[in-house]
């Protein structure tokens, strides 16, 4: 036997042949194909006992009912709470909660600025140099100079801060403003009370909405949704009148484009022709018994607001004014819905009055269908804060933003007064700036304003959970619970009646993080005297409790308490005259009827850039969630550009073509963009998403787009004072 | 030598040639197969026990069937291996004195610390399971899948595959994946087999791989 190179050969294949009828490699295959899907850096879910904690989520005034599903110890998803009669919803925002829970953003610790570097610090540390700070400036009598911007104002949490800047001697405690400021106005100009209104569109017949984004946000997105399909299944008309095909336009029966800012002329034109055709008489109103001042607002629409006057200035044709008006008189429960997009800018005083007046002639408040008014009372009951004498002399100065004073005489907060007060000063007005709640350097327009302003202020104490703009300009930072890791009580609307939930831990604080409402207790405490005397309460918890009283256990079980007595029930309650007042002394002292109109020189800027909100994009204080920017199209945000959409028509006359990279220049400031031709926007206007363009928080987020603020300046209501800039005038360069 | 002596004898080689090519054959197979069928399995698991031996007898004896401790929770997920919760009710007291005993009071109910059971018939995360589905709905029994277990009186030893790191009851003790019973093996086709046999389907991926 000769073994040679053959042998081998053929001892390979034998080896070869024999593997193929072993089961080894059959078997290695498999197993290796498992092997790949366990590499270290593959994420798994673990796994645990499933368990279901409802409550209350805060992260827009909407106040929905929620169901928090957890494995073990982790939240791993928010669900609308099954239940019919518990505000119950969620929207994109309120799904993305477990996201922003475990955010990289969340400040894991109490924080202080040292030479523009952060530095961990303890509670306590951090309380004891407020509280230190806070004694030189009361013994300087500068009390005064200390600020709080709140993003709330109702609740106990703004509560406590007012109550704090009470105590401590300031009354410089300012709210972030929304559109519910401006209903409040509304109806205290009108009804002698500040009712807050809720519109009864399920059950209406006929919605003429102006510019209110119904679909893009607007005040409780999950309850607005569920009445717009309810309106949609009893086949009943919605009619939205905006600039831009919002979402709300895309599902309306009839979209109305209007020239922006408008839209208050067009509610009065209206009004016009119910009057000259005695249509509010169909209505079987007694009309003299129920309002004041009708005749002198009958001439005053009709001496300026002919229908052909009306469809010049808001480019809106007579005939479509005309039918509009038909349509919505000849409804059994038409409605008028004000209040522009989702309602965070709080937007023109008299353009929302001018709208209402055609829900007074059409008779619909409290009615089925129409516009049920509110009470704002309030369930918190605590015992005035104990006043020394350093406090009385802070309390009596004056506010800053001047609200309630002269010609702001209306409004109670005036934030974005507050820029233009700083600034105008050589020396910050304002030594101490708490920040909760809130990102006001985001969310204010005309940004670079803000900042100036703001950075002028010496010491500025932020509570906020996330590593926002605002946070990060801070010198200290007590991080706030998120709200799946805090109690609080949140002030919403259970159906058509007012009520308070109970927001309620889900999981304990992952982080050293430190609730709000006990953060001020403890500064309070620290400074001693009467301001300790003013917050006896051991921690917020005790505060809580003893507010809600009784109203807890119902909460505890229902998340809601429903404030029965809340509902306004007859004209004759109005604390004035007990009649819907069309004009009278307070609304004479408003000036005349005018319309906001955008700022910049036409012939510099010939074009006009407007805001629009949309359900995917958050952009208040609670930023989007890496969840919700992946569902943003990409003819609104590509990678880091963001679009600006233009109509066809007009994109030809500036040589621009779908995607084509642009300079956008305004009064405020100029951004790079990219163009996205859109026929569902008016020519002449061009339009940019709100909530974009972060500089805080992290890579999901950070650097994305434009924030519009940034390009947009303040226009001051001359009625209210409240910031009603809608857009501003633009010009839009090929690049 | 004649030309026919020479034709011969080289025949005689290309025989002899041939024969070694086919002997080197075979063994070249016999040293696959044998690597294949028994060296491989060898080396492919690791034996591992459990951290203390458990009797199921014992266990069945005393409280019951195989739900009182591997139960179906309110929400309908299944338990599976029962936690500290479920055995502290008789444990926080030694049962008895043998040594396994003493170890999990003192080292695990006394320190409230899990004890880190191997789970035989654990399943990659890419497959979704639902006892609930199969056990209340098709009402099939424990012993379907997870064999006789309920009536040992010793845990087996855990055979953990060194590639996958999953227990050896998935593929089955026969390395060619031949079963006597459902329960021998629990992979994809064991499924398929037994759906395809009650409900004339296999079923679609989804169903298992969400």
């Amino acid at each position: 036997m000769k073994i040679d190179r053959r042998s081998f050969l053929s001892l390979g294949a034998g080896a070869t042949a024999g593997l193929a009828f072993s089961p080894l490699p059959w078997k290695l295959m498999d197993d290796s194909s498992i092997w790949t899907q366990n590499w270290p850096w593959v994420p798994v879910p673990t796994d645990g006992e499933a368990s279901y904690v409802d409550t209350v989520c805060s992260l827009c005034p909407g106040g929905c009912g929620i169901t928090i599903r957890k494995i073990d110890d982790r939240v791993v998803k928010a669900e609308k709470k099954d239940s019919d009669n518990a505000n119950s919803g969620i929207c994109i925002l309120g799904l993305s909660s477990p996201q922003l829970l475990y955010s990289p953003s969340r400040i894991k610790t109490p924080l202080k600025k040292i030479e523009g570097k952060w530095v961990k610090i303890s509670v306590k540390e951090a309380v004891a140099e407020i509280a230190e700070k806070l004694k030189d400036l009361r013994k300087d009598k500068l009390s005064h100079t200390l600020a709080c911007i709140s993003g709330s104002s109702s609740g106990t949490v703004p509560a406590l801060f007012e109550r704090f800047l009470k105590a401590y001697g300031s009354p410089n405690f300012i709210t972030v403003p929304s559109v519910k400021d401006v209903y409040k106005l509304v109806f205290s100009l009108s009804l002698g009370s500040p009712y807050v209104p809720v519109f009864d569109i399920a059950n209406s017949d006929f919605v003429v909405s102006f510019g209110t984004g119904l679909l893009d946000g607007w005040g409780n997105p999950a309850q607005a949704f569920k009445a717009h399909s309810i309106l949609k299944d009893n086949k009943k008309k919605l009619i939205q009148i905006e600039a831009r095909l919002s979402n709300t336009a895309a599902k309306a029966d009839k979209w109305i484009p209007i020239k922006p800012g408008t839209e208050g002329v067009l509610a009065l034109g209206m009004a016009n022709i119910i009057i000259e055709k005695r249509l509010y008489l169909n209505k079987n109103i007694l009309f003299d018994s129920v309002t004041e001042g009708f005749e002198e607002f009958k001439a005053l629409v009709a001496k300026d607001y002919s229908v052909k006057a009306v469809a010049e200035i808001t480019g809106v044709k007579q005939e479509d004014i005309t039918a509009l008006v038909e349509d919505f008189m000849k409804a059994q429960s038409p409605v008028a819905l004000f209040g522009r997009g989702e309602g965070t800018i709080p937007g023109s005083l008299h353009e929302m009055m001018a709208v209402n007046f055609l829900n007074a002639l059409a008779g619909n408040f409290n009615k089925a269908g129409g516009v049920h008014l509110l009470s704002d009372n309030s369930y918190i009951n605590w015992t005035e804060p104990i006043l020394d004498d350093t406090a009385y002399y802070g309390i009596n100065k004056k506010r800053l933003d001047g609200a309630g004073d002269g010609k702001y005489f209306l409004a109670k907060h005036l934030l974005n007064r507050l820029p233009e007060v700083l600034n105008s000063s050589e020396t910050s007005p304002i030594n101490m700036l708490f920040v909760t709640d809130s990102n006001p350097f985001y969310t204010m327009a005309d940004t670079k304003l803000v900042r100036e302003a703001f950075e002028k202020i010496p010491f500025i104490v932020s509570f906020s959970s996330y590593m926002d703009e605002t946070a990060s300009m801070a010198d200290i930072i007590l991080p706030n619970h998120f709200f799946l890791e805090r109690y609080q009580d949140v002030v919403a609307t259970c159906g058509l009646k007012p009520a308070v939930g109970l927001s309620k831990p889900v999981v304990n604080p992952i982080f050293d993080t430190i609730h709000s409402g006990d953060a001020v207790i403890f500064i309070a405490k620290a400074l001693g005297g009467t301001i300790a005397e003013s917050f006896a309460w051991d921690d917020y918890k005790a505060c809580l409790d003893e507010t809600l009283e009784a109203k807890k256990d119902i909460m505890d079980k229902e998340l809601f308490w429903v404030d029965e007595s809340g509902v306004f029930n007859a004209f004759a309650d109005a604390e004035s005259s007990g009649k819907f007042e069309f004009i009278n002394d307070k609304i004479r002292q408003t000036k005349p009827y005018t319309f906001v109109e955008a700022e910049g020189e036409k012939k510099q800027y010939p074009l006009t850039l407007i805001r629009f909100d949309s359900m995917r994009i958050a952009s208040g204080y609670t930023a989007n969630s890496p969840f919700m920017t992946k569902t943003v199209a990409d003819t609104v945000i590509k990678e880091n550009d963001i679009f600006v959409e233009i109509n066809p028509k007009t994109a030809a006359e500036y040589n621009l073509t779908d995607g084509s990279k642009a300079l956008l220049t305004t009064p405020k400031g100029k951004a790079q963009v990219r163009v996205h031709l859109y026929e569902g926007i008016m020519q002449g206007i061009i339009s940019m998403p709100s909530g974009l363009g972060h500089s805080g928080y992290d890579n999901y987020l950070a650097g994305k787009g434009i924030n519009i603020n940034e390009l947009i300046g303040q226009i001051e209501d001359p009625a209210s004072g409240f910031d009603a800039a809608w857009g501003i005038r633009a010009v839009l360069v090929r690049v | 030598m004649s030309e026919t002596q020479k034709v011969s004898a080289s025949d005689n080689k290309k025989k002899d040639a041939g024969g070694t090519t086919i002997l080197f054959f075979l063994i070249g197979v016999a040293i696959s197969l044998a690597l294949g069928w028994i060296i491989f399995p060898k080396l492919l698991y690791s034996k591992k026990s459990q951290p203390i031996d458990f009797s199921h007898v014992v266990h069945s004896e005393a409280v019951g069937d195989c739900d009182s401790c591997h139960f179906f929770r309110e929400d309908g997920t299944f338990s599976g291996a029962p936690t500290l919760a479920e055995c502290i009710d008789c444990h926080e007291e030694a049962q008895g004195d043998t040594e396994d005993e003493r170890i999990f009071v003192e080292e695990y109910v006394a320190q409230n610390k899990e004890v880190p059971w191997l789970i035989y018939s654990e399943q990659p995360d890419s497959v979704f399971f639902s006892h609930a589905a199969h056990v209340k709905k098709a009402k099939m029994s424990c012993e379907s899948c997870h064999g006789e277990i309920g009536t040992s009186d010793a845990l087996p030893i855990y055979e953990e595959n060194r590639i996958t790191g999953y227990s050896r009851n998935i593929w089955g003790k026969n390395i060619a994946g031949i079963k006597k019973h459902t329960w021998d093996r629990m992979k994809m086709n064991d499924c398929g087999e037994c759906h395809e046999e009650e409900i004339g389907d296999k079923g679609s991926c989804f169903q298992c791989h969400k």
